[in-house]
């Protein structure tokens, strides 16, 4: 799930409970049967995988909202001072390119859940009717998904180079004085960018989807057929309702991935004018001109309230349903 | 409805059908035009290009730009820093996440479920939430003799643990559900004749789990190979950059001629795609694992 990386990190499927066939965990009775040996290598068996993953995403992430309350040049313990809430106050107040990337990270998951999504559903809609070849054409849409974002942006540069691209060439404004510079514009190249993730993002949402059909009950769908129902019917009062968990997930990959963006717009422009992004700020805050470390936490902490916002109740929901299973 | 009477649905060619396939064709390939532009330019001498411009009439194909991208760029050098950080880092997070998962599957239900919910909640975290701390963290962990540039910084094993760290949030989360759904009565037996857990764990789980951890894999090699955050923060010597994050460098280089740069592009998907096509359904199970109920 990575949902991701995916960005990334490539994209993944956010997890839900497990199918409703397995076993419910009756575990405990394991544990009469235990030598001591075997407690220790249990023990072992969990907690050094565990210690890794809390010691570098979890403590990592509780470091990002301790810094983001302090200034700290990085060099040496002792240079880091306290200073409340100052970071966030500068940011909310007089950074200019915060409110934007707010903004743009907002329009980013609204134009993939709006456009790239329901197609990615009537993709999988249309490739799910038994057709003929459905392997091939479900590669053609799912290669985007498969090749990195770098490969993506750099393709996606020969679309919309103003003197060399495709599509200046084919509307004749590759010339001086013509110039539609889709790259460098700010009114343009975030919808310039977009294009390139939902291209990606509908192979994405196509396979979750197909995946998620399959667990719609063809008894029903015949059924439907024989009360007359025409595709819509079917697809609006039988197929749609099925496809709830999906949806669920498909949500959560979306915000994700939305809060992710990062590889695309810093192939294409590095996030300059026109492009910001939260995740772009936190990063030009480490390996930019001008490295601040606790502004660029106190970004950081914005992304983590956002991200845990969606993260802990879907995990929640999640795991209820799998312990009742 | 089942395989039987599926012959006989065979209808002859209905016209909702053949606008259903003209549509899929027409779509796929559209969505194969941005890489298909690619190709053609990247086969395209860039004296030639210059001349006629981009929408032209190819006189002349030649892998040339292939061959020159591979050469100057040194991509073979990139491929193996790739490889010294992929192969660890996806063999280490299946050993590290099936043996918490195991853990999770087996044993202590509610311990274990707050563990789970760790390592989900954790892999679906935006990368940047920790990266600034992480990259602090880099620098300051001294690993004289150990790793070329002395620090956990800029060197492979760095990438490696991040790697296996953010990743076996998901590998735990899939593979434990691929073991909840094994018989309990399985291990239990094993068990009551004396068993170890370690055995039970390597010689009797695992290897039931072959799909999963098959699928989780492939996953795992295309999406490290296919990283790019991770080593731009995280690696700072252009030539210790896995092949993704190079691209960059090396676009720069060569910016001048786009046509080299999208023969590099694709030349550094080709691995990636190969994966994919010779192990599409591991790869495609793998990504829709943890999502649907299929």
């Amino acid at each position: 799930m990575s949902a991701p990386t995916e960005t990334d990190e490539p994209p993944r499927a956010a997890p839900t409970a497990p199918p409703p066939g397995a076993p419910p965990a009756g575990p405990t009775g394991h544990r009469r049967l235990l030598t001591r040996r075997d407690r220790i290598t249990l023990a072992l068996m969990a907690g050094v995988p565990a210690l890794l993953h809390v010691a570098l995403v979890w403590l990592t992430a509780l470091a990002s909202v301790a810094l983001a309350f302090t200034t700290w040049d990085g060099i040496g313990f002792d240079t880091i001072h306290w200073v409340g809430l100052r970071n966030f106050r500068e940011l909310f107040t007089t950074n200019p390119q915060f409110w934007p990337a707010v903004e743009h990270n907002v329009v980013w998951f609204a134009v993939l859940i709006l456009l790239p999504t329901p197609f990615g559903l009537f993709l999988a809609l249309q490739l799910d009717k038994r057709v003929r070849f459905s392997r091939v054409y479900q590669t053609a849409f799912f290669l985007p998904v498969v090749v990195s974002l770098a490969v993506i942006g750099f393709v996606w540069q020969l679309v919309y180079n103003p003197d060399t691209g495709l599509i200046n060439s084919l509307v004749g404004a590759n010339r001086p004085g013509h110039y539609i510079d889709w790259i460098g514009d700010p009114d343009l190249n975030l919808w310039a960018i977009l294009v390139a993730a939902s291209w990606r993002h509908t192979g994405y949402m196509m396979i979750l989807y197909l995946a998620g059909l399959k667990s719609v009950d063809p008894a029903l769908r015949e059924a439907a057929a024989l009360d007359g129902a025409d595709e819509w019917q079917t697809f609006r009062h039988v197929v749609l309702p099925a496809l709830r968990p999906t949806n669920t997930v498909v949500l959560v990959v979306t915000v994700i991935e939305s809060l992710r963006a990062f590889d695309l717009v810093f192939v294409f422009n590095k996030g300059a004018h026109g492009t910001e992004l939260l995740s772009i700020l936190v990063t030009d805050n480490i390996i930019g001109e001008s490295s601040r470390i606790g502004y660029g936490s106190a970004i950081a902490v914005v992304l983590l309230l956002i991200s845990l916002a969606v993260i802990i109740p879907y995990l929640v929901a999640t795991f209820r349903t799998e312990r009742r299973g | 409805m089942t395989a039987a009477d599926r012959p006989a649905r065979r209808a002859p060619v209905r016209p909702a059908r053949v606008l259903l396939h003209t549509f899929l064709v027409v779509t796929s390939l559209a969505w194969l035009a941005p890489l298909l532009w690619a190709l053609l330019a990247a086969l395209r001498p860039y004296a030639e290009t210059s001349e006629k411009g981009y929408v032209s009439w190819p006189d002349r194909l030649s892998t040339g730009n292939f061959t020159q991208a591979f050469e100057q760029s040194d991509m073979a050098h990139y491929v193996v820093n790739t490889l010294v950080v992929a192969v660890p880092a996806v063999l280490l997070t299946l050993f590290l996440s099936s043996m918490v998962a195991f853990h999770v599957a087996r044993f202590d239900a509610r311990v274990n479920l707050s563990l789970l919910l760790v390592f989900t909640a954790g892999n679906l975290l935006p990368q940047q939430v920790i990266i600034t701390p992480l990259y602090r963290l880099y620098l300051l962990v001294d690993l004289p003799g150990i790793t070329a540039s002395g620090k956990l910084y800029d060197s492979a094993l760095g990438l490696v643990l991040i790697h296996v760290a953010f990743q076996s949030g998901f590998c735990v989360f899939v593979l434990s559900a691929s073991m909840r759904s094994l018989p309990h009565e399985l291990t239990e037996a094993a068990l009551v004749d004396g068993a170890s857990v370690w055995r039970l764990y390597a010689q009797i789980t695992l290897p039931l789990c072959r799909p999963a951890m098959a699928a989780l894999a492939t996953l795992l090699s295309i999406w490290i190979y296919n990283d790019f955050f991770w080593a731009i923060v995280l690696i700072s010597t252009g030539d210790n950059m896995p092949v993704t994050s190079a691209l960059n460098n090396l676009s720069g280089q060569y910016f001048t001629d786009p046509n080299l740069v999208a023969a590099g592009a694709l030349l550094t998907a080709i691995p990636t795609l190969a994966v994919y096509f010779a192990l599409q359904r591991q790869f495609v199970s793998g990504l829709t694992l943890g999502s649907g109920r299929g």
